[in-house]
C-alpha cells in the first residue's frame, strides 16, 4: 500500500491534476496545476512550496560521530560545523559515487544525513568500534522546502532567525510555537530553505507557511517544476544522472566524484591526512588523471535547434518537461564524445539545455558538441556547447 | 565599455517613481561638439525598437548614442509605480511577438529577460456564464463542448490551420521586404525568393493564409465556430489597435498578428514580462549598455541635422547638437519624415504618402490599483485564479461590432471591448501583497472624437469602462483605489505616437510589408543619405516585436560594410 507524507491532507486537496508519483513509496505530486511552467516561474519569481517529506534521514550522534562520517563521506565532514550542513557524498573502496546526500549538524556530535535510498545498513555496517549511533528517522520528520525569491522575506515574518541565516547554514526556530529546524538548503539552485518539522506537527507548519504567503504568489509546486530548476541548478539526481556504485553492474555505470564534477568536494585531499573509504582511488584517479568523463552543462544552439525543425516542416518543440532519456553527444566527426542524461527546455535561459558528461578533453566551457536528437523519425546532430555549472545560478541562492 | 553616469534628477512635482535606468549623461550639455559629442550613430527614441537597434548597432562595435525625450527609457513599453506600491502598464502591457532571436543575440536572459507564464484566458459572458480556458487541451475542449460540442471539435482544427499560417507568415516577420518596385537583381531574387517560398506550401494554407491577410475575421471563424462565446474570443483578437471590426476586411490581418507571436514555439502565446513590458524595456536598456550604447533621458531631439543631402547628426530642443554619419529614428513615420527633417528635403510622393500614411488610433487604457480581485458571480470561489491571464470581455462578435459602430460615428464604444490583465496574480512584484494592478486595453475610442475632445470626456471614458465592469464583476467599483486613464490623445502626447495609433501606424495590407512605411521605403532607408527608420512604422509593425529596430541595424551595417570597402 503506498504510503502518504504527513502534508498529505494539504498537497492532496492542492493537486488539481490527480497526477501522483510514487517516491520511497510515498505519493508524491508531480504538478499541483495543469501548468507546470506556472509552478516553475513561482520557484524564480515568488516562492514555492515542496514536499520533501520521503527522502530517507538518518539520525547520526555520538562522541564519535565526526569521525565516523569523517571516515565514512568523501568531504571533510570537520568542515562542517555545528549548525551548518553539507552537501556530500560517500564511495566505495574504488573511488565509484555510491550515493549523495545532504547532511545536517545539529551540534558537535548530532547529525543528520538525508539520502534519497536506503542507506541504515550501509552506514551501520560500518561503525566498527566508534561510538556511534545511526537511527533511521525518515518518518519522524517531515519537510518543506520554501524556495524562491521571496522565501526569506515571508519566512522571517515567522521565524526571524532566517533572515541572517547564512548558505547552507541551519538554525533551530518556532514557526506558530512548534520548534522547527530551518535550513538554507534546497534542490532548486534559488534562495530558498527547508524547514524540518516533527511529522504531527507538519500540518501546523504547511498552514502557517501558507497563511504567511497569502497574496505573495506563492503556490506549491510539484516534482515537474522541481526537475526543471533543479537542471538548471546543475543539481544531480541519483538513477538518472548516476548510478549507485552499490547497485550499478558495469564500471560503465559507475561514476568517480571528479567524472560527476564533485571534484571540488576534495580540494585539498593530497595535503590533508583523512582516511576515508575510495581516498587511495581518488587519489590516484587524481594524480594519473584516469577521470573517464567530466560532468558539464551542455546549451543547445537556439539557432540551430530552429533551423533544424523549421527545414522538417516542423515548430521547434520547446517543451519545458525534463525528460529522463539519455542522448548521446558527438564531435564534428559524428564521434560519440559524451552523454546527456538530464535534458530540458529552460524557460529562464530560453534555450534547451543538459547535464551531460564529457571526455575530459572536451571539459573546457565553450566547446563544441552536436546533440543527437530525433526530428521526423530520423537523427539530427544539432549544435551544442559546454558550460559551466549551474547554468543558472542567482545571486540571490547564497547572498 | 558602457558609461557609467547618473540618473537626471526628476522633473519637480512628478509624484511617480520609474523602473530605474542606470545610465544617462552625466556630462553637462554644451553647445559646442567636441569628440564627447560626435558618436558612429545616434537613434532617436528610446522604446523598444530605439533599444534594439541601439544594441544591435554597439555590439557590432559602433559608438551608439540613444537619445530620449521622457525620464525613462521604453516608449510605449513603460512600467510606473502610480500609486504607491503599485506597478502600472501604463500603455503596453504583454508580450508575445517580440522575435525570438532577438532574445539570443542580445543575450537578454543575461539581462533579466523573464516572460512569465499567463495560465488561464477568461471569458466571462453577459449572462453570467463563461470559458475559461486553461494550459491543459483536454479541460479546453470539455469546457468549450459546455458551449457547442462542435466548436469543441473545431477548436483543435482552427488552430492547426492558423498555426500552418503562422508558419508560413513568421519568416517575413524576420526579413527586409524586398522592394517590388527596383530592377535590382538583387531584389528580383529576393522576390523569387519570396514566391518559392510560398509554392513549397501547401495550397490550402497559403489560400487560409489569403484569406486572413485580406479577409475579415468574422468569415474566417463562421467557418469553423458556431458559439457566439468562442467566436467573440478569437474575434477579439482581430480589431486590437485598429479601426476595424471583426466583420470588416482586414480585420483577419490583425487576428493573424496576434496569433503569430509565440512563446517557447507555443503559436498566439502571450506571456507577461517580469515587472510588465517596462521590466523588459529595462532589460533591453541594460543589454545595450552591456554592449556599450550610451543612453541619454530627457533629452528630445527637435531635428536631424544634415549637409548636403547626408545626415550629419540631430539637434536638441535645447540646441544641443551630436553628431554621427548614421541617424536612425525609432519615431513613427509621420515624425520621421515630417517633423526630424525637412519635407521639402524629400521626395514628393513620399511625402504624400506619409501624409496619407493613417494612424487614427483608436485604443485606450484604463489602468486600476485595486483592493482584492475582481469576483466574477459563478466562479467566487476560484479566488484569483481565472484572472491569471488575460480576461476577454468580448463575449461574441456582434459586442465587438455593436462597439465598433459607435467608433465609426466618432464616438467611444458605450459598451466596450475590455482586454484586461491582473498582471499582480501573475507577478506579484507588482502590487502590495493581496491587492492587485489591473490593465485594461479598451477600444474603440477613436482619437478624433465627434464634437468633443479627449480632455473633456477623459473621465467619462473611464466611467463608462468601469459601469461595464461592474456589469460583470458586481462590487467592482468598490474594489478601486486609483484609476489612470490613457485615451488615445494621451498615448500621442505622452508617448509621442501620431494619433495615438498604438502601432505606430495602422495595420492595413496598403500599409504592410513592401508599403510600410510607403511604397519603395520598406528597407529602413530614407531618401537622407545616412538617415534610417527603425520604428514600429516600418515592418514589420508594432506589437514588441523589436524586429524594425534589428532588420534596419542589419541594413546600417550593411550600408557601412559596402562604403567601406
Amino acid at each position: 500500500m503506498i504510503r502518504t507524507t504527513p502534508f498529505h491532507p494539504r498537497t492532496s486537496a492542492a493537486n488539481q491534476t490527480g497526477l501522483w508519483s510514487h517516491w520511497s513509496g510515498h505519493l508524491a505530486s508531480e504538478k499541483y496545476q495543469v501548468a507546470e511552467k506556472f509552478e516553475y516561474f513561482a520557484i524564480r519569481n515568488s516562492a514555492g512550496m515542496f514536499d520533501s517529506s520521503p527522502l530517507y534521514k538518518y539520525r547520526i550522534h555520538g562522541r564519535d560521530a565526526e569521525r565516523f562520517l569523517g571516515g565514512v563521506l568523501a568531504r571533510d565532514i570537520r568542515a562542517c560545523r555545528p549548525g551548518h550542513a553539507q552537501y556530500t557524498t560517500w564511495c566505495d573502496d574504488r573511488g565509484f559515487v555510491v550515493e549523495d546526500g545532504v547532511i545536517l549538524r545539529h551540534a558537535a556530535d548530532e547529525f543528520l544525513l538525508t539520502a534519497a535510498e536506503p542507506n541504515f545498513a550501509y552506514f551501520a555496517d560500518l561503525i566498527g568500534r566508534h561510538d556511534v549511533a545511526i537511527e533511521e528517522v525518515s518518518d519522524d520528520y517531515a519537510t518543506l522546502a520554501f524556495q524562491g525569491p521571496r522565501s526569506r522575506t515571508i519566512l522571517e515574518g515567522l521565524a526571524p532567525e532566517v533572515s541572517a541565516l547564512p548558505y547552507f547554514a541551519l538554525t533551530p526556530a518556532t514557526i506558530s510555537g512548534i520548534p522547527v529546524t530551518i535550513s538554507r538548503t534546497g534542490f532548486t539552485g534559488d534562495l530558498g530553505f527547508e524547514v524540518w518539522v516533527a511529522s504531527g506537527d507538519a500540518l501546523a507548519v504547511w498552514d502557517a507557511v501558507a497563511e504567511a504567503s497569502q497574496g505573495h504568489g506563492v503556490i506549491p509546486f510539484g516534482l515537474q517544476a522541481l526537475e526543471m530548476a533543479r537542471i538548471e541548478a546543475g543539481l544531480l539526481l541519483l538513477d538518472v544522472d548516476f548510478r549507485s556504485s552499490r547497485f550499478a553492474w558495469t564500471d560503465e555505470d559507475r561514476s568517480t566524484p571528479t567524472e560527476l564534477g564533485l571534484g571540488w568536494m576534495l580540494r585539498g585531499i593530497e595535503a590533508d591526512d583523512r582516511a576515508f573509504i575510495g581516498r587511495r582511488a581518488i587519489v590516484r584517479e587524481m594524480t594519473e588523471k584516469t577521470s573517464r568523463w567530466r560532468m558539464t552543462g551542455v546549451v543547445v544552439d537556439w539557432h540551430d535547434y530552429d533551423r533544424i525543425y523549421t527545414n522538417a516542416g516542423l515548430i521547434p518543440p520547446k517543451d519545458h518537461t525534463p525528460v529522463h532519456e539519455e542522448f548521446f553527444l558527438y564531435d564534428d566527426d559524428l564521434k560519440q564524445v559524451g552523454y546527456a542524461t538530464s535534458y530540458a527546455y529552460s524557460p529562464i535561459l530560453q534555450r534547451h539545455i543538459a547535464l551531460a558528461r564529457v571526455r575530459p578533453n572536451l571539459a573546457a566551457p565553450g566547446t563544441r558538441v552536436r546533440l543527437e536528437i530525433d526530428v521526423n523519425h530520423r537523427y539530427e546532430y544539432v549544435a551544442a556547447h559546454t558550460a559551466r555549472l549551474p547554468l543558472y545560478n542567482p545571486e540571490r541562492k547564497t547572498a | 565599455m558602457t558609461k557609467k553616469t547618473t540618473a537626471p534628477k526628476a522633473p519637480k512635482g512628478r509624484t511617480s517613481r520609474t523602473t530605474a535606468t542606470t545610465s544617462t549623461s552625466g556630462t553637462t550639455r554644451r553647445r559646442t561638439t567636441g569628440d564627447d559629442q560626435r558618436y558612429d550613430a545616434i537613434v532617436v527614441g528610446g522604446g523598444h525598437n530605439g533599444l534594439v537597434n541601439g544594441a544591435y548597432l554597439a555590439k557590432s562595435g559602433l559608438r551608439t548614442l540613444i537619445l530620449e525625450r521622457r525620464h525613462l527609457v521604453g516608449g510605449a513599453a513603460i512600467t510606473e509605480e502610480l500609486h504607491p506600491g503599485f506597478w502600472f502598464t501604463t500603455f503596453s502591457y504583454a508580450l508575445s511577438l517580440l522575435r525570438p532571436d532577438i532574445i539570443h543575440e542580445l543575450e537578454l536572459t543575461r539581462h533579466g529577460f523573464m516572460p512569465l507564464l499567463m495560465a488561464n484566458t477568461f471569458a466571462p459572458m453577459e449572462n453570467g456564464d463563461y470559458l475559461l480556458l486553461s494550459q491543459d487541451r483536454g479541460e479546453n475542449l470539455r469546457e468549450i463542448a459546455r458551449h457547442s460540442k462542435h466548436d469543441a471539435d473545431a477548436y483543435d482544427q482552427y488552430e492547426h490551420d492558423v498555426s500552418q499560417v503562422c508558419q508560413l507568415i513568421k519568416p517575413l516577420l524576420d526579413m527586409v521586404p524586398p522592394d517590388l518596385f527596383s530592377d535590382d537583381p538583387a531584389e528580383l531574387l529576393a522576390l523569387a525568393g519570396l514566391g518559392r517560398h510560398f509554392r513549397r506550401a501547401q495550397p490550402r494554407v497559403v489560400q487560409n493564409a489569403i484569406r486572413l491577410l485580406t479577409g475579415s475575421a468574422a468569415d474566417f471563424l463562421d467557418d469553423y465556430f458556431e458559439s457566439d462565446i468562442v467566436k467573440g474570443l478569437f474575434a477579439s483578437a482581430s480589431i486590437i489597435g485598429t479601426k476595424v471590426g471583426p466583420y470588416s476586411q482586414g480585420s483577419g490581418l490583425v487576428l493573424l498578428y496576434h496569433s503569430i507571436g509565440e512563446h517557447d514555439s507555443v503559436f498566439g502565446a502571450w506571456a507577461f514580462h517580469k515587472k510588465g513590458n517596462g521590466g523588459f524595456t529595462q532589460v533591453l536598456a541594460r543589454a545595450a549598455q552591456a554592449f556599450g550604447a550610451e543612453i541619454r533621458l530627457e533629452s528630445p531631439v527637435a531635428s536631424v541635422i544634415t549637409k548636403g543631402g547626408r545626415a550629419t547628426g540631430v539637434a536638441l530642443s535645447d540646441g544641443t547638437e551630436y553628431h554621427a554619419d548614421v541617424v536612425v529614428s525609432a519615431l513613427d513615420p509621420r515624425r520621421t519624415f515630417l517633423e526630424l527633417v525637412e519635407p521639402r528635403d524629400l521626395p514628393t510622393d513620399l511625402v504624400d504618402h506619409i501624409r496619407r500614411f493613417r494612424f487614427q488610433g483608436t485604443s485606450s487604457k484604463v489602468n486600476f490599483a485595486l483592493d482584492g480581485i475582481p469576483v466574477f458571480p459563478a466562479l467566487a470561489d476560484r479566488g484569483v485564479e481565472p484572472f491569471r491571464g488575460f480576461t476577454n470581455i468580448g463575449p461574441s462578435m456582434e459586442y465587438l461590432e455593436r462597439a465598433f459602430d459607435d467608433a465609426k460615428y466618432g464616438w467611444y464604444s458605450q459598451h466596450p471591448y475590455i482586454d484586461m490583465a491582473v498582471q499582480s496574480t501573475i507577478d506579484p512584484d507588482m502590487a502590495p501583497p493581496g491587492k492587485h494592478v489591473m490593465s485594461c486595453f479598451i477600444q474603440y475610442t477613436p482619437y478624433k472624437l465627434r464634437e468633443r475632445d479627449w480632455d473633456a470626456e477623459r473621465q467619462n471614458l473611464g466611467d463608462t469602462v468601469q459601469r461595464t465592469l461592474e456589469s460583470f464583476f458586481p462590487g467592482f467599483g468598490n474594489l478601486v483605489l486609483h484609476r489612470e486613464v490613457v485615451t488615445p490623445l494621451d498615448i500621442e502626447r505622452v508617448v509621442g505616437l501620431s494619433e495615438g495609433n498604438i502601432f505606430a501606424g495602422e495595420f492595413l495590407a496598403p500599409q504592410m510589408f513592401f508599403f510600410r512605411p510607403a511604397p519603395g521605403w520598406s528597407q529602413y532607408r530614407t531618401p537622407i543619405d545616412g538617415y534610417y527608420q527603425c520604428g514600429s512604422g516600418t515592418h514589420p509593425g508594432g506589437c514588441v516585436m523589436g524586429a524594425p529596430g534589428k532588420l534596419a541595424a542589419g541594413q546600417i551595417l550593411k550600408d557601412r560594410a559596402i562604403r567601406g570597402r
